[in-house]
């Protein structure tokens, strides 16, 4: 790890000349690197204030006349309505089902990556990027047609298996259908934290594991005690990532059962309320609870799991 | 290795690949059923039908889905090309320019990354409805940089830190002039990166739904996911999972050229920036 950090009082040389030179470095650093800089807080901190702003109205697109300042009612509103509380529940039920599934199944993708033969490497690495580029809507579409009554196979493949008949309706009831939705995000988003997680691995010290093995340790030692231990930064990057982008989870429930059956997720919601109901206020309210709780997250992780992000950012 | 363990990940190399390509396996084969074939409870066609392609090229439902695809890679290139070219400029700066503020764009950056979608969607809706974006190109054009700019960001840092920025220096002293040193020396040593950067941006950028989906109501500038997404068959009695499926097939196949081409600089790509020892 190299540090390039330095203060700037540290390394102020002396004379005006060297103090121009780093004031006109400052400049130039601001100048290349400000537009980039300002467009992501025009699109992302702009909008969130006015969302906030927004759910403090009483407003809805079809009655613009009938504006009203009501507060923090909206929130009041939605927080005592079970509608919130089911989809809370259903996203979170969706983020720790996938993240805990992928994390083993990603994992066991990056040893097989990291023990394959040299010759047979890049087809794995191939076919890992495939589920990561292929569309999410692109994704759903595919699982949900393989589990549809009207052009699936599931059913007649697997009518061996209790409680799977040629009528069986995966999209009839709430588990059945969280199950294929949990399914089609595994899949999907599995490869990119087995590529993490490969990275991780490479990083691990071969001496260790050379050591450990002379001392006679098995192989379910030397995971537990060598490898994982040593890759933890990466794992728990891997994790964050993953659990925010599962809490977002939105295009595979909309194109899967468009939030029927008790399915809505807190990003359905929030789509719901704006586009479909036009109701500004509310989904406003809404969008600013989403964003909060995603903030809530990626503070818990990184105080509570001690999320080293310096690593991340290359420091 | 053993004979034994080599064939052990053999094995599970080609579950790996099972793993990978099956759902994508599957969406090729009912696009090419006939219409009378997709209720046949089979993973394959009874008999190869182009059916479906024909419906969304030239037949009922290229209306709609010729101008999506038309939408999808105008808006996805340009998009891509402004987050590249100012993620350029950034990333030089951070990795070769000493300034305050650096770790505060790549904080910012990775807060934007993981910002929920749906809450700009918002309010931007309603922006867009009263300045007059809504429904354009350019209005999914700037939410888009949402998307594409934070992971350029990083992405294009990690790589430019690994250029020997000294080689410059080294061409100046055997007498190129600073403009013969860039292009000579340190174009051809960042190129690869601005280049992946590209491809992941374009990734990113290709796989939107709800920025489409909520922000365009015509054809004028709705993208192929949100198309997909609407899409409900020419007639009441006809079920839309054929022409969907060719459709969907369709728009997987830039994505896939472009893996089989960069798989090596993509894995790079996507763990430079996020795992760095």
């Amino acid at each position: 790890m190299t540090t390039t950090e330095v203060k700037p009082d540290t390394t102020a040389p002396a004379g005006a000349a060297a103090s121009d030179r780093s004031r006109s470095e400052q400049r130039l650093g601001w100048m290349l690197a400000g537009p980039a800089f300002v467009i992501m807080l025009l699109v992302t901190a702009y909008p969130i204030a006015q969302a906030v702003y927004y759910s403090l109205f009483d407003y809805r697109l079809t009655d613009p006349e009938n504006i009203s300042f009501v507060g923090l009612n909206n929130y009041a509103v939605i927080l005592t309505d079970q509608i919130w509380w089911i989809s809370f529940g259903v996203t979170a039920f969706i983020t720790i089902v996938t993240v805990a599934v992928e994390l083993v199944l990603g994992f066991a993708l990056a040893l097989v990556m990291m023990n394959a033969l040299k010759a047979i490497r890049p087809v794995l690495r191939a076919a890992i990027l495939i589920p990561y580029a292929v569309i999410t809507v692109v994704s759903a579409f595919a699982w949900q047609y393989a589990f549809s009554l009207d052009s699936g196979f599931v059913n007649s493949w697997f009518d061996w298996v209790p409680g799977v008949a040629a009528d069986t309706d995966w999209f009839g009831g709430t588990w059945d259908s969280l199950f294929v939705i949990c399914l089609a995000e595994i899949w999907k988003t599995t490869p990119f934290i087995s590529l993490l997680l490969l990275a991780g691995l490479a990083q691990v010290p071969d001496v260790l594991q050379e050591a450990a093995r002379v001392d006679g340790a098995t192989w379910w030692q030397r995971m537990w005690k060598v490898t994982i231990p040593n890759m933890k930064a990466a794992i728990m990057v891997a994790l964050l990532f993953r659990t925010l982008d599962a809490f977002r989870v939105f295009d595979t429930v909309f194109v899967m059962t468009n939030g029927a059956n008790s399915t809505e997720t807190v990003s359905f919601l929030a789509f719901r309320q704006t586009i479909s109901r036009v109701e500004i206020g509310l989904g406003s309210a809404v969008s600013v609870l989403l964003f909060l709780s995603v903030v809530i997250i990626s503070v818990g992780f990184i105080k509570g799991f001690k999320v080293d992000l310096s690593q991340a950012r290359g420091e | 290795m053993s004979t034994r363990e080599k064939v052990l990940w053999i094995v599970a190399g080609i579950a790996i690949v099972i793993y990978a390509l099956f759902p994508v396996g599957w969406i090729v084969s009912l696009s090419l059923k006939s219409s009378d074939d997709i209720a046949n409870g089979q993973f394959l066609p009874t008999a190869l039908s182009w059916e479906n392609y024909q419906t969304i090229l030239v037949g009922d439902a290229a209306e709609l889905f010729l101008p999506a695809l038309r939408n999808s890679f105008g808006i996805v290139l340009i998009a891509t090309f402004i987050a590249c070219v100012l993620s350029m400029f950034a990333a030089y700066a951070i990795a070769r320019l000493d300034f305050r503020g650096k770790r505060l764009i790549l904080s910012t950056a990775l807060a934007v990354a993981i910002f929920p979608v749906i809450s700009i969607v918002t309010p931007l809706f309603n922006l867009w409805r009263q300045i007059g974006l809504y429904d354009t190109w350019p209005g999914l054009i700037i939410p888009y940089l949402s998307l594409t700019l934070p992971l350029s960001i990083w992405t294009m840092s990690a790589f430019f830190r690994e250029i020997p920025w000294e080689m410059e220096q080294a061409a100046q002293v055997d007498g190129a002039t600073t403009w013969q040193a860039f292009r000579k020396v340190i174009v051809p040593l960042a190129a690869p990166g601005v280049f992946t950067t590209a491809i992941i941006a374009f990734f990113i950028a290709w796989n939107d739904f709800a920025y489409g989906i909520s922000l365009t109501s015509t054809s004028a500038s709705r993208p192929v996911p949100a198309a997909l997404g609407l899409f409900s068959g020419a007639s009441q009695f006809e079920s839309p999972n054929g022409p969907i499926a060719a459709a969907a097939v369709i728009v997987t196949i830039p994505v896939v050229v472009l893996v089989l081409i960069f798989q090596r600089r993509i894995v790079a790509g996507l763990t430079n920036g996020a795992v760095k020892g």
